[in-house]
């Protein structure tokens, strides 16, 4: 993985120190919140409901153990023991103190970790594929690309004071695991017509109070360009992109209202000005930094057929864990473990001091000291020898960490809601709580399968709930939480956005509703079709129907 | 209906409520409750006071009722804020 060469440990520990002056003259009272809150969200310091939150990048979710392990330091003495996996592949301590805030960012830049850019009007994390570089079906590794993006954003003065904030995910694989879709720039790495590697880019996708599928901007890029194309879009929007209007001001609002075609003009116009410059990746660049991306050491060892199958016989949970929980690797003999972060009941996304530092020593025995945060809010160790899969099944079970359930119904994403952050108009983690423990006594887990559900407390949609296949938000009415659902919503390569199902449910008619919900779908899906694709099928009438009743009724109570 | 300065405390940003004394406390329980309207404004000022001077961040007055002996803000927000996360702050997970 990426490690700071003395330009990026420079600037990271100037960021911290001047952090330190700037925070030394707000509580000193040179400066009031007015002047001081741009300065802190410019560091991910946000004050929430509680207390002041940091939000820490993890550039597109990797991760070392050392860095894991000051995370669980950072959570132990500066904050009450735990911090929270987020959907952009980042974590976030909720009970911090500014007195503190210069250290942790100290403590931080020590192992190569910022705060930068992860709040405020500018490029944010970047995010990918958590399998980046280990997926079975990746075209290629799109990780160097990250980095090469993470290194011109940040700090890039022309890009500091956009009129919004700005999301960008990358993919390698056909298979969309990073929900390029729906980011102001998503790129997808392919093959052209003559079987060349580059980047499909999309733009004007997102969620948020206007949720949007992006369009494709530009079917094919050569990969050495795909900076200076992205910096056209970003003047474009620079220029053109509204101030006037919070909710109005994301890219998306203006590729919809000047269209995709004209859009498309004025990023070639341009891009044909700067795309021969400097901006060009040379090979040398992309070689300097593809060194951080090589593979590790992997032993020559073969699949592992008949072993892992006698013990997946002989033991029922640990199939289900390898069912949902493990998939292939590109180099025989290893394979992807991910361990869920939602034990039925629990907080999706946290985790403790005690368990971070676990997960460390785990990974550094048996995925060379790597892992990568998903942004469903999990962790992934990306290469576990298959031989070692039962012994880390085991331990992983000591630890309470073996929950068999990725991809499935109680793999729940939610936001912080209103029992953290505050723009949330309704509680995100008490339902995710109802719904898994609701799934976890039904039993009916595996027999549903796949199933996405993604709660979010308001409209920002920070919990992804319009790509859910079935998304939840969280509205206040009347001073009460109401939760409105959505159905058919996707993240991957055929996105979709949700359909709203009918009127708001309270919190307690939640999980019934669900399990009505996943009641029709087991009764009508044929053969081995998903949740999703039954829904695609048939549509959302006899869910609509399953949790109203008959449509006269529904249309009298609505 | 009963009114609570509540505020965020500047050096750690936790929920801090105006007491009589003119400190400002993390329970609830020991705020200075006010009645009437004209108590309300002059404890909004000195709440407004105290965020010119640095000692917190966002003062307001807020609605609260005495339940069972314990002082809940009306709005849930609020009563989420003066009472913590409504799930367990769990260091196990
Ligand atoms: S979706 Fe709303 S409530 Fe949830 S974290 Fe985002 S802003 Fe907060």
């Amino acid at each position: 993985m990426y490690r700071y060469d003395e330009f990026d440990q420079t600037l990271i520990n100037e960021r911290a120190e001047q952090f330190r002056r700037q925070s030394a003259r707000r509580l000193d009272g040179d400066i009031n919140e007015d002047q001081f809150k741009p300065l802190r969200l410019m560091n991910g310091l946000y004050l929430q409901l509680h207390a002041y939150m940091l939000r820490v990048n993890v550039p597109y979710g990797c991760l070392s153990a050392h860095q894991l392990r000051r995370l669980a330091h950072i959570a132990r003495r500066y904050d009450k023991g735990f911090g929270h996996f987020t959907t952009r592949q980042n974590i976030q301590f909720n009970w911090i103190s500014l007195t503190d805030t210069p250290d942790i960012m100290t403590e931080l830049a020590e192992v190569d970790m910022n705060t930068i850019q992860s709040s405020g009007n500018c490029v944010r994390n970047i995010t990918a594929d958590h399998y980046a570089g280990r997926a079975r079906d990746e075209i290629e590794d799109p990780r160097v690309w990250c980095e090469l993006l993470r290194q011109y954003s940040v700090l890039h003065p022309e890009f500091s004071y956009l009129p919004r904030k700005f999301k960008l995910a990358l993919t390698g694989s056909p298979h969309d695991r990073a929900a390029v879709a729906v980011h102001d720039i998503g790129l997808r790495l392919h093959h052209d017509n003559q079987g060349r590697p580059g980047f499909e880019v999309i733009v004007g996708g997102g969620q948020g109070r206007t949720p949007v599928i992006g369009k494709t901007i530009r079917q094919w890029i050569e990969p050495r360009h795909v900076i200076s194309y992205v910096e056209a879009i970003l003047r474009v929007y620079n220029l053109y992109g509204r101030r006037d209007n919070i909710f109005k001001a994301r890219i998306k609002i203006l590729v919809n209202a000047i269209g995709i075609d004209k859009f498309r003009k004025l990023v070639d116009t341009e891009w044909e000005q700067i795309r021969d410059t400097g901006l060009q990746v040379s090979n040398t660049e992309f070689e300097r930094i593809n060194a951080h991306f090589l593979p590790p050491d992997y032993e020559n060892l073969a699949d592992q057929g008949d072993e892992l199958a006698a013990k997946r016989t002989r033991e029922p949970a640990f199939d289900a864990w390898m069912r949902s929980n493990v998939t292939g690797h590109k180099v025989p003999g290893y394979a992807i473990v991910n361990i869920s972060l939602k034990a039925p009941g629990r907080i999706p996304g946290d985790i403790s001091a005690d368990k971070m530092e676990h997960v460390a020593a785990l990974a550094d025995q048996f995925s060379f000291g790597e892992l990568r945060v998903n942004h469903r809010q999990n962790l992934t160790f990306v290469d576990v020898r298959q031989i070692d899969l039962y012994l880390l099944w085991e331990q992983l079970v000591a630890l309470e960490l073996a929950t068999a359930n990725i991809g499935l119904a109680s793999d729940i994403i939610a936001c912080p809601g209103l029992d953290y952050c505050a723009l949330a108009n309704a509680r995100s983690i008490p339902i995710a709580q109802d719904i898994s423990l609701h799934f976890a006594n039904s039993g009916k887990l595996q027999q549903v399968g796949n199933l996405t559900i993604n709660i979010s407390g308001c409209m920002n949609a920070c919990g992804h709930h319009h790509v859910g296949n079935i998304g939840i938000l969280g509205v206040n009415k009347r001073g009460k939480e109401y939760f409105q659902l959505t159905l058919g919503g996707s993240a991957d390569e055929h996105a979709s956005l949700g359909i709203r199902l009918g009127r708001g449910l309270p919190r307690a008619e939640v999980p019934g509703a669900i399990e009505r919900i996943v009641d029709t779908y087991l009764t009508i899906r044929q053969a081995t079709e998903t949740f999703l694709q039954t829904y695609r099928r048939i549509g959302i009438e006899p869910f609509r129907e399953a949790v109203y009743g008959p449509v006269n009724v529904s249309r009298r109570v609505a | 209906m009963a009114k609570i300065l509540i505020a965020n405390r500047l050096t750690d940003g936790l929920v801090v409520f105006y007491a009589v004394d003119g400190n400002w406390v993390e329970s609830i329980a020991t705020g200075q409750m006010t009645f009437d309207d004209a108590a309300a404004d002059r404890l909004l000022a000195a709440g407004l006071a105290d965020e010119h001077s640095n000692r917190v961040i966002d003062p307001r007055l807020i609605d609260v009722t005495k339940t069972a002996g314990k002082l809940i803000p009306a709005v849930l927000r609020e009563a989420i804020r003066a009472h913590g996360p409504t799930i367990a702050v769990d260091r196990t997970l």
